[in-house]
């Protein structure tokens, strides 16, 4: 048993139904380190992280604090143990200022927001944080907003901080000092878990790393003493090549051009602003952008879901010099077009597929209204769904089960495999590998390549800027629903889409 | 510097099951029934010093023990399957139609004043085609009201239905008063009782085989249209999620109304068999709460039409038990509410047990 450590996470077993999310998983967390905890999806990193911070309370085994066995059942006790954990959304109150938030939900006798924000401003002062105690939520950015998630654990007295994926919402400039933050915590003495997929960050900025695969812990190492393939290999279990492919096609012929696009949400917030490009068959077309630039909006405008300002326009090449005018359209009309256009949405069980019906319930989305009569044809759409389950690998009891209860690297083949088959002219993805596994997102990237090299416009929005670098041919950053800059993706660097990215953005 | 928790772990906790293999999700809601009949048992021999199996004899003997009521009860299966089926698509949608009292009563208006109207002009079988016609539109209407302020200003439906039964209720009381007879009675009576115009004709000798006919044809048809047509496929991906459907291209306003429009002409199809085929009258009870217990039966089925049949039956028995046990063993109505409530909320409960099983402190892990 050594001195130093913060947490023991001794023989610690979780299940849910006949799932195994954690099979006699010890952990160690030492103090004064940053441990990188890493995992593919599924491999249950976040629920043995629920159990320390008492949403989760484990079947088996046992926590220790400080030496001392503890039992945690309530995110209380964990903050009574000086556990705090920032989690992926945030749970903040809009309406509120950060100071507001801050003390919310403690147990001092009265409210003092004056003490409450000189000991925020102490906080800050002390790690480097930049904040304003006075700013209400709705005025703060992502990184604000984790801020104040951060200092509200810290203002509990915590000790040992858990981030789950705190760098999803972040631009490569605001991850630095987010980890500039976090080393000065850890010389305070602090002990910090972050949870992460991407292996440079882990390289970065942890002490040590610890591997769990299918529920399992596999090993911890020093990150002095590995590299990021080794790594790759210990949460794959098998040797994993991480370069992404960049074939080239001859002659781009445009197929979509966006033209002055501008597009309101309900209350009337312009989301998109004066928008234009051309998308060419041949090329992957990276749309960039920080968490809500657009993306969403854009897509959802082509696609005819989102109505549009006048004076916009979305062009359609389906060849032999035609043109075809997609605003205006209903999603209904664009397909009655014989207009190729295929999409897979950011939200996939929310609006890509029916979570309560099967394989071939699925693939009848595209085409239940073809055909006369008033029964819906269901032999196409089975064997479409045979052929998409033995193609992709689909791992699924049945064509029949219900996709709802199918793994997040399933749900995405049997949407992207759907839309595939729809053999589009322009193909739109919205975070097509969010929360995928790494043999899974790889297959996804080889499966867009292959639609590029048939000719197809591929639209793909990301948000890890290392893959959008290496797999697109062109990038267009989105920055507040205007066009940031259009870069060819094989002369950029992060760095300078990192900029574009935050270029509009208001100071302060 | 070591702190310590107060915390203890829970007594009991509830953990997510997997998938049950339906062979036995199906057993362990028998198992559900025939527990709450025991407990039942229990709760009549304790109250009433009964003797529990006396009881249930009895109950049988109110719905079966006689031809006479043997047909009432399927008669009144009928009725209560007919308007579960007209709710099953609308709920399917999820769109909360709790206005099939007034779409039952507003199908009742119009075949009873047609019958009244034109009883002596138009000979039966063409008037029992028409007056089938017109419940059909006009709980058509009454249904599709709601479901165009849903559907465009996005009403809220559960309240709007709700108080659409209460403009039927008034308006059903308006036509009683007009149409009273004999005059001072304060009711319709019994339209064209000599004539029997406009009354469904008896077959093979039995006053109900139409009652039975329309509706078992429309539980298939509800089946086939529920799962196998393109319109029952638009009911399932809009009630499942609408950006869904929108983004499959499906017009979920024309949906909504349409299919809130189907829902309501079936439950007023059953309001033209509760006038035409069965009571010949009409008054403000005639849908007679069957409309919310209609509720229950779509849900528990699952909208599977054959099920509903099943459930149907079981509730209509219990009823028609009730009203035996209450005379014979001298208790009031109240006692069979009880065992209705008792024998519903294990059937319900079992629900809870196929989703979920509980975990005990000591027994760490559990069985799966």
């Amino acid at each position: 048993m050594e001195r130093t450590a913060a947490v023991e996470m001794i023989n610690i077993t979780k299940r849910f139904g006949q799932v195994l999310a954690n099979d006699h998983v010890n952990l160690e967390i030492r103090k004064g380190e940053i441990l990188s905890l890493l995992g593919e999806n599924g491999s249950g990193k976040t629920t043995l992280m629920n159990m320390l911070s008492g949403i989760y309370f484990p079947d088996e085994g046992e926590i220790r604090v400080n030496g001392q066995k503890v039992t945690i059942s309530s995110p209380h006790d964990a903050f009574d143990c000086g556990i705090g954990m920032i989690h992926q959304h945030f749970k903040l109150v809009d309406v509120f200022t950060a100071a507001e938030n801050v003390t919310l939900g403690t147990k001092d006798d009265k409210l003092d927001l004056k003490a409450v924000s000189s000991k925020i401003r102490d906080i800050c002062d002390r790690y480097g944080f930049v904040i304003d105690p006075a700013k209400k939520v709705y005025d703060m950015s992502v990184s604000e907003k984790q801020t104040v998630e951060i200092i509200k654990v810290l203002y509990r007295g915590a000790d040992i901080l858990i981030l789950d994926e705190p760098t999803a919402v972040l631009t490569p400039q605001e991850t630095d000092r987010l980890f500039g933050v976090m080393r000065n915590m850890k010389k305070d003495g602090k002990s910090m878990i972050i949870i992460t997929h991407k292996l440079h960050e882990v390289m970065d900025v942890s002490d040590r790393v610890a591997v769990l695969r299918k529920g399992r812990y596999i090993m911890d190492v020093a990150t002095k003493d590995t590299n990021p393939a080794q790594l790759t290999e210990m949460m794959v279990g098998k040797a994993v090549t991480l370069n992404i492919e960049r074939p080239k096609f001859e002659n781009p012929v445009p197929r979509l051009e966006v033209k002055n696009l501008t597009a309101l949400d309900p209350l009337g917030v312009k989301r998109l602003d004066g928008v234009s490009f051309t998308a060419y068959g041949g090329e992957i077309l990276g749309i960039a952008g920080i968490a809500g630039s657009g993306q969403k909006e854009l897509l959802e405008a082509i696609a005819g879901l989102q109505p549009v300002e006048p004076g916009g326009s979305i062009l359609y090449y389906p060849g032999g010099g035609k043109t075809k005018e997609l605003v205006g359209l209903t999603p209904m009309q664009i397909r009655r077009a014989g207009v190729g256009l295929a999409f897979v949405p950011e939200d996939r069980l929310g609006m890509g597929l029916v979570g309560e019906m099967g394989m071939t319930g699925n693939m009848l989305l595209r085409s239940y209204s073809k055909g006369r009569g008033i029964v819906a044809d269901r032999k196409g759409p089975r064997l479409l769904a045979e052929r998409v389950r033995e193609e992709l690998e689909v791992m699924t009891p049945s064509i029949d089960f219900p996709v709802r209860a199918l793994s997040g690297g399933n749900v995405q083949k049997v949407l992207v495999g759907r839309e595939i088959a729809q053999s589009p002219m322009v193909l739109m993805t919205a975070y097509a590998v969010r929360g995928l596994d790494i043999n899974t997102s790889y297959a996804i990237y080889d499966l867009l390549n292959r639609q590029k090299m048939q000719g197809v416009a591929v639209v793909y929005v990301g948000e890890d800027l290392d893959v959008l670098l290496e797999l697109s041919d062109r990038i267009v950053v989105l920055c507040g629903g205007q066009v940031s800059g259009v870069v060819d993706a094989a002369k950029t660097t992060k760095e300078e889409v990192g900029l574009l990215m935050t270029k509009f953005r208001k100071e302060g | 510097m070591a702190r310590h928790s107060s915390g203890h772990e829970r007594f009991l906790r509830i953990a997510k099951r997997d998938r049950m293999p339906k062979s036995r999700a199906f057993m362990i809601r028998v198992a559900a029934v025939l527990l709450s009949l025991v407990v039942s048992g229990f709760f009549i021999l304790a109250v009433t010093k009964l003797n529990p199996i006396d009881v249930y004899k009895s109950l049988f003997a109110g719905a079966f023990g006689t031809k006479r009521r043997f047909w009432v009860t399927i008669r009144d299966t009928m009725m209560l399957l007919c308007i579960s089926l007209g709710l099953a698509p609308a709920f399917k949608m999820r769109f909360w139609n709790i206005g099939a009292e007034g779409q039952v009563l507003i199908g009742g208006i119009v075949t009873a004043g047609m019958m009244r109207a034109l009883g002596t002009s138009i000979p039966t079988p063409l008037l029992l085609v028409l007056m089938f016609a017109c419940s059909f539109a006009a709980g058509a209407v009454w249904g599709a009201i709601p479901a165009v302020f849903k559907a465009y200003w996005n009403a809220n439906e559960t309240l709007f239905t709700l108080m659409m039964n209460y403009v039927a209720i008034q308006l059903t009381s308006y036509c009683v008063a007009r149409w009273e007879n004999p005059f001072g009675s304060n009711s319709v009576g019994i339209i064209n009782q000599k004539t029997k115009a406009g009354w469904f004709p008896a077959i093979f000798g039995q006053q109900i085989t139409l009652n039975v006919i329309i509706v078992l044809t429309l539980t298939v048809l509800m089946f086939l249209y529920l799962k196998y047509s393109k319109q029952g496929y638009e009911i399932a991906v809009v009630g499942s999620s609408e950006n869904t459907a929108r983004y499959a291209g499906i017009n979920v306003k024309n949906v909504t109304v349409r299919t809130v429009a189907l829902s309501g002409a079936i439950c007023g199809i059953a309001g033209f068999i509760a006038v035409s085929g069965a009571s010949h009258t009409i008054s403000t009870s005639t849908a007679g709460g069957e409309g919310f217990t209609a509720i229950i039966v779509a849900w528990l089925a699952q909208f599977n039409s054959f099920i509903m049949v099943a459930i149907s039956l079981l509730l209509v028995t219990l009823q028609k038990g009730a009203v035996q046990i209450a005379s014979q063993f001298n208790l009031n109505d109240y006692a069979s509410d009880v065992i209705t409530g008792i024998i519903l909320f294990f059937i319900l409960g079992s629900e809870f047990f196929i989703k979920f099983r509980v975990v005990h402190r000591s027994r760490k892990g559990g069985r799966s």
